[in-house]
C-alpha cells in the first residue's frame, strides 16, 4: 500500500490565456486529514475539479492510491476511490434524504441486476438498510423520505458528505464544507468529520475558516494564483511570512486567523 | 359496458400507455415531441407484421415484434438526438416524427395515404391489460437504481456523472423503452380500430402527449397517470355538463375552458399536479406519521 492516497505532479491548467494552476505538486498521506487553503480565486476549487475529472489536465500526472487516474474519465475516478462534496450545496432537490444517499451507492452497484434491482419499491433492502444506517450514524435525524430541499442548510451539508461517504471512498474531498453554517452546525460537521476520519478514510478539505482547519486538519497546502506557496502543519502556516502576505499584503500583521476572520 | 364508456376507456388506455413512452426520458429532463412518430411505427409494424400479405403472424407476436422494432428504431437515433437538449431536443424529435410520417404517407405497400387495413382484432380489455402492465412496468423501472439514477440526472446531471452514472447509456436506455412503449401504444391502436392512417398520428397527438406528461408531473411515476386521466376524462365531464344544463354554448366552448384550465394549471402547479412532495404528503396520511431514520437493524 503506498503511503500516500493522492500524489500530484506538475498540475497545470489555463483557461484561454489565464494559467489558473501553475505547476502544482503536493501529496496527501493515507489517514492524514490535509487543508488546501488559500485567498479567493487561488485555485483551489480547480484543483478539485481537475482531481475529479470536470475539467481536463494541461500537464501534469494525479495518482491515487497507485493509480494513474490523470486520464480516467470522471465518472469512473469515483470507482477507485475518490468522492468529493460540494462548494454550493448539490444534492438532488427533488430527491428524498435516502434516495440522494444511495446515489452515492451507484458506483458500487456495478451488474445489471443491481441497476435493475427495485431500491424504492421494497422497504428493506440492502442498499436501503445501509443508506439508512449511515444516516443514523452520521446523527442525521430526519425522516429518510423528506425531500431535501426542505431540510435547514446545515442538515444538508452534512448529508452530502454522507452521499459521498456511502462511495466508500479512500480520498474523500470536500470543498468548504463548513461555508454558511452557524457555530453549532460547524461544531456537528466536525464530529461528523472526525468520525469519517476514524474509520481511515483520508480527508482533503478547501476551507476558509482557519478556526476549522486547526481544529480538524494535520497538514496544510497554501495556494496563491495557482502556485503552491507554503505546505505543512497548520501551526507553521500561521507564522509563515509568505502565507501572511498572500492573505494580507506586506506589512505588520497580525495572524493568519484574525485576517480570515475579519473577511 | 355502454359504447361510449367503452370508447373513452379504449382512448383512456392509448393515452396512459403514450404518456409513459414520453414519461421515461422526460424523468431524466429529456423532451421528446416525436411520440407520434413512434406510434406510426408501432401501429404499421405490428399491422404488417399481422397482414397476411406481410408476414402474416398471430397478434402477439406481432404486437411483441413491433415493440421491439419501435425499440431498435428508437435506440438508433437516440445517438443524435441525445445530442441536443431543451427546446433543440424538442425539434429535433418533431422532425422525426415529421419524416416518419412522410415515409410511411409514400409507402405503397403500407396503404399510402389511404391507410392500412388490420386484420387480428384486440377487444378493449387488451387494451386494459396491456395499459396496466405499463403502468406497473414504469413503477417498477422508476423503483430501480437506474430511475434513480434517471431522476438524479434531471436534477443535476453533472454531480451524477461524479457519483459514477453512466449518463449517456441511461438516457439511451430510457428513450428507447420509451419508444417501446410508444410502438406497443401503437399497435394495440391498429389492432383495436382495425385500420389505421398515417394522418391521424400528427404532431397535435405529439404536443397533448406530451401535456399529458408535464402537466401530471415528471417527478413520480403518478404523474403520467394523472395528466392522462386528467386530459381524457375532464373534456368530456364538461361535454356532459353542457348536455345536462343544456347549453349549446358551452358544449361548443369547452375547449376554451380546457384551455384556461391548463393555463390556470401551469400558473398553480408548475411541476406538474403530482410532485415528489405532494406524494409523500399523502403517502403520510394514509399510512399514517413520518418516522425518523431507523436504527440499525442487528
Amino acid at each position: 500500500m503506498a503511503e500516500n492516497v493522492l500524489t500530484n505532479t506538475g498540475l497545470r491548467k489555463s483557461f484561454g490565456g489565464l494559467t489558473v494552476i501553475d505547476d502544482v505538486s503536493f501529496e496527501v498521506r493515507r489517514g492524514s486529514r490535509t487543508a488546501l487553503i488559500g485567498p479567493n480565486g487561488a485555485g483551489k476549487t480547480t484543483i478539485f475539479n481537475l482531481l475529479t475529472g470536470v475539467y481536463p489536465i494541461d500537464a501534469g500526472k494525479v495518482v491515487l492510491d497507485g493509480v494513474d487516474i490523470t486520464d480516467t474519465p470522471s465518472r469512473d475516478r469515483v470507482i477507485h476511490g475518490m468522492s468529493r462534496s460540494f462548494q454550493n450545496i448539490r444534492l438532488m432537490p427533488h430527491l428524498s434524504t435516502i434516495e440522494n444517499v444511495m446515489l452515492g451507492q451507484h458506483a458500487r452497484a456495478r451488474t445489471f441486476g443491481q441497476l435493475m434491482f427495485p431500491l424504492g419499491l421494497l422497504t428493506r433492502n440492502k442498499w436501503r438498510d445501509e443508506a439508512e444506517a449511515a444516516l443514523y450514524q452520521a446523527g442525521i435525524e430526519t425522516y429518510p423520505g423528506e425531500v431535501v430541499s426542505n431540510l435547514p442548510y446545515g442538515v444538508q451539508k452534512r448529508i452530502e458528505v454522507v452521499r459521498a461517504m456511502v462511495s466508500r471512498p479512500k480520498l474523500l474531498l470536500l470543498d468548504e464544507p463548513a461555508a454558511g453554517l452557524n457555530e453549532v452546525e460547524t461544531r456537528q460537521l466536525q464530529e461528523l468529520l472526525e468520525q469519517v476520519s476514524a474509520t481511515g478514510v483520508t480527508i482533503l478539505v478547501v476551507e476558509h475558516d482557519m478556526h476549522f482547519v486547526r481544529n480538524l486538519c494535520d497538514h496544510v497546502v497554501v495556494l496563491n494564483f495557482g502556485q503552491k506557496i507554503f505546505e505543512g502543519t497548520p501551526d507553521e502556516v500561521h507564522r509563515d511570512p509568505a502565507v501572511l502576505e498572500a492573505y494580507l499584503g506586506r506589512g505588520d500583521s497580525e495572524t493568519l486567523e484574525d485576517a480570515t476572520n475579519a473577511s | 359496458m355502454s359504447g361510449y364508456i367503452e370508447a373513452q376507456l379504449v382512448i383512456l388506455c392509448l393515452s396512459i400507455i403514450y404518456a409513459y413512452g414520453i414519461f421515461l426520458p422526460a424523468a431524466s429532463g429529456q423532451l421528446n415531441l416525436g411520440a407520434a412518430g413512434f406510434i406510426t411505427l408501432g401501429a404499421y409494424a405490428s399491422g404488417w407484421f399481422n397482414l397476411s400479405d406481410g408476414l402474416g403472424l398471430p397478434m402477439y407476436p406481432s404486437i411483441i415484434l413491433s415493440m421491439l422494432f419501435t425499440g431498435a428504431v428508437g435506440f438508433a437515433i437516440s445517438f443524435p438526438i441525445l445530442r441536443t437538449r431543451g427546446v433543440y431536443m424538442v425539434l429535433a424529435t418533431f422532425a422525426f416524427a415529421e419524416v416518419v410520417s412522410g415515409l410511411t404517407i409514400n409507402m405503397e405497400f403500407l396503404g399510402g395515404a389511404a391507410g392500412m387495413p388490420v386484420d387480428s382484432h384486440a377487444p378493449v380489455e387488451v387494451l386494459v391489460g396491456a395499459a396496466i402492465l405499463v403502468i406497473l412496468f414504469s413503477f417498477y423501472f422508476m423503483s430501480t437504481r437506474l430511475g434513480l439514477a434517471l431522476r438524479s440526472i434531471h436534477d443535476d446531471e453533472s454531480v451524477s456523472v461524479l457519483f459514477g452514472v453512466n449518463v449517456r447509456l441511461a438516457k439511451v436506455v430510457a428513450f428507447t423503452v420509451g419508444g417501446m412503449l410508444m410502438g406497443l401504444g401503437g399497435a394495440v391502436y391498429g389492432h383495436h380500430y382495425n385500420y389505421i392512417e398515417a394522418q391521424t398520428f400528427n404532431v397535435l397527438l405529439s404536443i397533448y402527449i406530451l401535456l399529458y406528461v408535464l402537466l401530471g408531473g415528471t417527478q413520480t411515476a403518478w404523474g403520467p397517470l394523472a395528466g392522462a386521466l386528467f386530459f381524457t376524462i375532464v373534456p368530456e365531464l364538461i361535454r356532459q355538463l353542457a348536455i345536462e344544463i343544456g347549453s349549446d354554448w358551452l358544449a361548443d366552448s369547452r375547449f376554451i375552458f380546457f384551455g384556461g384550465f391548463i393555463v390556470l394549471m401551469m400558473v398553480i402547479r408548475p411541476e406538474g399536479v403530482v410532485t415528489r412532495t405532494l406524494q409523500d404528503r399523502i403517502a403520510a396520511a394514509l399510512f399514517g406519521r413520518r418516522k425518523k431514520a431507523a436504527e440499525p437493524a442487528e
